[in-house]
C-alpha cells in the first residue's frame, strides 16, 4: 500500500523566521525580543506581526532609536540570565551597535575565564537590490564573521531562516544572524515541527562533478539558477550552502572541490576582504594537489550601494556573472 | 522717510515667498506620491507634506552659504535651500542629471552650491556633520551658521548628545532643529522619549526653545534670533519644531493603523502651514485669494516641467558605477 504523498506545507522567509522565534519563545520563558518597530507595528518588514498579541510587550519590546544602546541592554540582560534576540532592522545599523557586538557580546566569555555567558542573538538583514541606496543595501556579515566569540549564520531560504534561528537563540553564545530582506516574501517547504540545523555543517544543494560553487545566503539562489544554465552546456556544478561563516565547515568544501577539481565562491558581501576570500583561501590550501584551476570568487562591487537601478543591479553578482565565470573555470569557450 | 511705505511691502514680498516655497514643497512631493503609485520612481520615498513651515520658517532665516544636514525626509529641506526641482526629480528617478548623477536617490540629496551638505538615511546621523560644519565656520573664520535637521526619533541617539555637548563647550554655531512630528516610523514619540525634551539640550548648556511648527511667520522670527545669536558667536542652540507628517512614514504607509483619521483631520483642518498663512494675510488685507491662485499655478507648471524633465533624462552610463568612490 502506497502513502498518499502529502504537500510540504510551504511558509514565506519571514513566516519562517517568526515562527522560529514564536517556537523558542513559547520554550523557554528567558527568550525575549527588542528593537525598533517590532511590537505593534511588528517590525516594518511584517517579520514580527502577531507576536506581541501572543506574547505581551513584556517580551516583545519597542525601543528609541538607540541601536547601541539596546544592544548594550541586550548583553547586560545575556550575561545575566535571559536569552535576548536583539532586532537591528537594516545591517547597515550594526554598524552604530558595533562596539556592544564586537566589544562587549563577543569578549565577555573569554575575559571572564568562561564564567560569564552571553546567549544572545543579533538578527538583521543584508541584501542590495532593493533601491534603498548606500546606507540600506549592505551586506557586512564579514565584518562579524572576522571578530572571534561571535557566531554568523546565513540563512539561504525558508528551511534555513527557520533552523538556523531556532539553533541560534538554543546557542549561549552570541550569533548575529542576516537575514535576506529580499528574501522575506519567497516560499518553501518548512516543517511544522521542531528542527534545528546545527551550526558549522554545510549542505550540498546540488550534486555535480565538474565544479564546486559555493554560495551564501542570497547568493544560493543566483548559483543554483546558474548551475542550471551550466547544466544545459554539460557542465555539473555541485552547489554548497556553508550555512554559517563561522563556524564554518572547511572540510565538505574542500572534498567538493576534490572532488571537482575546480571552485567557485559568491557572496554578496563586499569582494574585497570578503568572506569569499576566506572560503577561497581554506579550499586552495585544502584541495591544493586536486584543482586544476585557481579557486575564483565573486563579490559585490567594492562601491557604496548606488540607487540607480542601472548602476545598482551590476554591483551584485548575477546568474549571468556566476555562469560566465564558471564557464570559463571549466575552460569551455 | 520712504521706508515706511516700504516695510510692509517688502514684508509681504517675503510672506509670499514663503507660501510660495511652501506650496512647492507640496506639490514636489504630491508628485513624488504620484511616481510612486505609477511605479516610475524606484524604492520609497518619506514625504514632507505637513511640514512644510519648518523647512521654509528654517531656511529663510539662512544666507545660501549658510549650511544645512537633512534627513530621510528632506526633499523638503532641499527646495526651501535653494535646490531645483527638475534635478530633484532626476534624482528620485535615478537619472544622470539628478544632483547625485543617480547614485543618491531621495534619501542622500546633497547640493553644496546652496549649503546642503546632505540627506541622511541613518538617523541622527548628521549630527556629527552640522557640528563639524560649524567648528569648521569657526575655523576658518567666516559667519557661517550651520542647521542640523532631525526628526523626534533622532533624540534617540546618543550622537547627538555628544555633539551638542561639545558644541556647548566650544560655542559652535550650530542649529539643533529637531522636526517632532509625533511619531518615529509607526510609534508615538510618547513611547520613545522620557521626560522634558528641552531638559536635554538645556542640561548640556544649550540654548532651547519649542515653537509652532506649523507657523511659518513662528518659525522664522524665531530661528532669526538664533541665527544671530549664532553668528555673534553666542553659541549653539535647540529648536523643537511641533509638526505632523500628513501622509505615511513613507510612500508605501498607506493604511497609518498607529494613528486616528480624527488627529489627523484635526492637524489638516486646523493646522496646516499653508492655510494658516493664506488666511491671516487675507485677514489682514494685505492679499486676496487671487494671489495664492496664481502662485499655485505658478507652481504647478514648475513641477509639471520638472518631473517631465526627469522622465525625459538618461540613466547614468553603466561606467559610472565605480567612479566617484575616492576623490
Ligand atoms: C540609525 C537608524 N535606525 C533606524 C532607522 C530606521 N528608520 C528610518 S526613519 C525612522 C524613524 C525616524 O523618526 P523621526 O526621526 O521622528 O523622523 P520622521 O520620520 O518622523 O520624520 C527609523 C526608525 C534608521 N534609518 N537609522
Ligand atoms: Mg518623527
Amino acid at each position: 500500500m502506497s502513502t498518499p504523498e502529502v504537500a510540504a506545507r510551504e511558509l514565506t522567509y519571514g513566516e519562517a523566521v517568526r515562527e522560529a522565534i514564536a517556537e523558542e519563545m513559547r520554550r523557554d520563558p528567558r527568550v525575549f525580543l527588542i528593537g525598533e518597530d517590532v511590537a505593534e507595528a511588528g517590525h516594518p518588514f511584517k517579520v514580527l506581526t502577531g507576536l506581541v498579541q501572543e506574547f505581551g510587550t513584556k517580551r516583545i519590546i519597542d525601543t528609541p532609536i538607540s541601536e547601541p544602546g539596546y544592544a548594550g541592554i541586550g548583553v547586560g540582560a545575556a550575561m545575566t540570565g535571559m536569552r535576548p534576540i536583539v532586532d537591528v532592522m537594516f545591517g547597515d545599523f550594526i554598524t552604530l551597535a558595533m562596539d556592544q557586538i564586537v566589544n562587549q557580546a563577543a569578549k565577555v566569555h573569554y575575559m571572564s575565564g568562561g564564567k560569564l555567558k552571553v546567549p544572545i542573538v543579533f538578527r538583521t538583514t543584508l541584501g542590495a537590490t532593493r533601491r534603498s541606496a548606500a546606507q540600506h543595501s549592505q551586506s557586512l556579515h564579514a565584518w562579524v564573521s572576522h571578530i572571534p566569540g561571535l557566531k554568523v549564520a546565513l540563512p539561504s531560504g525558508p528551511y534555513e531562516a527557520k533552523g538556523l534561528m531556532k539553533t541560534a537563540i538554543r546557542d549561549d553564545s552570541p550569533v548575529v544572524i542576516f537575514e535576506d530582506k529580499m528574501m522575506y516574501r519567497t516560499k518553501g517547504p518548512v516543517p511544522a515541527e521542531d528542527y534545528t540545523i546545527p551550526f558549522g555543517v554545510a549542505e550540498v544543494k546540488r550534486a555535480g562533478t565538474d565544479i564546486t560553487i559555493v554560495a551564501t545566503s542570497s547568493m544560493v539562489g543566483v548559483a543554483l539558477g546558474a548551475a542550471k544554465l551550466l547544466e544545459e552546456i554539460g557542465i555539473g556544478a555541485e552547489v554548497i550552502d556553508p550555512r554559517t561563516t563561522y563556524p564554518l565547515d572547511k572540510q565538505a568544501m574542500i572534498d567538493s572541490a576534490k572532488k571537482t577539481s575546480r571552485a567557485l565562491v559568491v557572496d554578496e558581501g563586499y569582494e574585497r576582504y570578503g568572506v569569499t576570500a576566506e572560503i577561497a583561501s581554506a579550499i586552495a590550501e585544502g584541495a591544493f594537489y586536486h584543482l586544476d584551476a585557481p579557486v575564483k570568487r565573486i563579490g559585490a562591487m567594492d562601491v557604496p550601494v548606488p540607487f540607480s537601478p542601472v548602476l545598482e543591479d551590476l554591483t551584485v553578482p548575477s546568474e549571468r556573472t556566476v555562469f560566465e565565470t564558471a564557464k570559463a573555470l571549466c575552460r569551455k569557450a | 522717510m520712504t521706508t515706511r511705505a516700504i516695510e510692509p511691502r517688502m514684508e509681504l514680498e517675503a510672506n509670499l515667498h514663503m507660501y510660495r516655497q511652501m506650496a512647492k514643497i507640496r506639490a514636489f512631493d504630491e508628485q513624488v506620491n504620484e511616481l510612486y503609485k505609477s511605479a516610475k520612481m524606484p524604492g520609497l520615498a518619506h514625504l514632507y507634506i505637513g511640514e512644510e513651515a519648518v523647512a521654509v520658517g528654517v531656511c529663510e532665516a539662512l544666507r545660501r552659504d549658510d549650511l544645512i544636514t537633512s534627513t530621510h525626509r528632506g526633499h523638503g529641506h532641499c527646495l526651501a535651500k535653494g535646490a531645483a526641482v527638475n534635478r530633484m526629480f532626476a534624482e528620485l528617478l535615478g537619472k544622470e542629471p539628478g544632483y547625485c548623477r543617480g547614485k543618491g536617490g531621495s534619501m542622500h540629496i546633497a547640493d553644496p552650491e546652496t549649503g546642503n551638505l546632505g540627506a541622511n538615511a541613518i538617523v541622527g546621523g548628521s549630527a556629527g556633520i552640522a557640528t563639524g560644519a560649524a567648528l569648521s565656520a569657526k575655523m576658518r573664520g567666516t559667519d557661517q551658521v550651520a542647521v542640523c535637521f532631525f526628526g523626534d526619533g533622532a533624540l534617540g541617539q546618543g550622537l547627538l548628545y555628544e555633539v551638542m555637548n561639545m558644541a556647548a563647550l566650544w560655542r559652535l554655531p550650530v542649529i539643533y532643529l529637531c522636526e517632532n512630528n509625533l511619531y518615529g516610523e509607526y510609534t508615538p514619540c510618547g513611547e520613545t522619549i522620557a521626560g522634558d525634551i528641552l531638559a536635554r539640550p538645556r542640561a548640556l548648556g544649550v540654548h532651547a526653545e519649542s515653537v509652532d511648527g506649523q507657523d511659518v511667520q513662528a518659525v522664522h522670527a524665531t530661528m532669526r534670533r538664533l541665527v544671530e545669536r549664532a553668528r555673534r558667536g553666542e553659541g549653539p542652540a535647540f529648536l523643537e519644531c511641533k509638526t505632523y507628517r500628513y501622509y505615511g512614514h513613507h510612500v508605501g504607509d498607506v493604511n497609518r493603523e498607529y494613528r486616528t483619521r480624527e488627529e489627523e483631520r484635526e492637524w489638516m483642518s486646523k493646522h496646516d502651514p499653508l492655510e494658516t498663512l493664506a488666511s491671516r494675510l487675507t485677514t489682514q488685507g494685505l492679499a486676496d485669494a487671487g494671489v495664492f491662485e496664481r502662485i499655485l499655478t505658478d507652481v504647478k507648471a514648475e513641477i509639471d516641467g520638472g518631473v517631465q524633465f526627469a522622465l525625459a533624462a538618461p540613466y547614468p552610463e553603466p561606467n559610472e558605477v565605480d567612479q566617484d568612490v575616492y576623490a
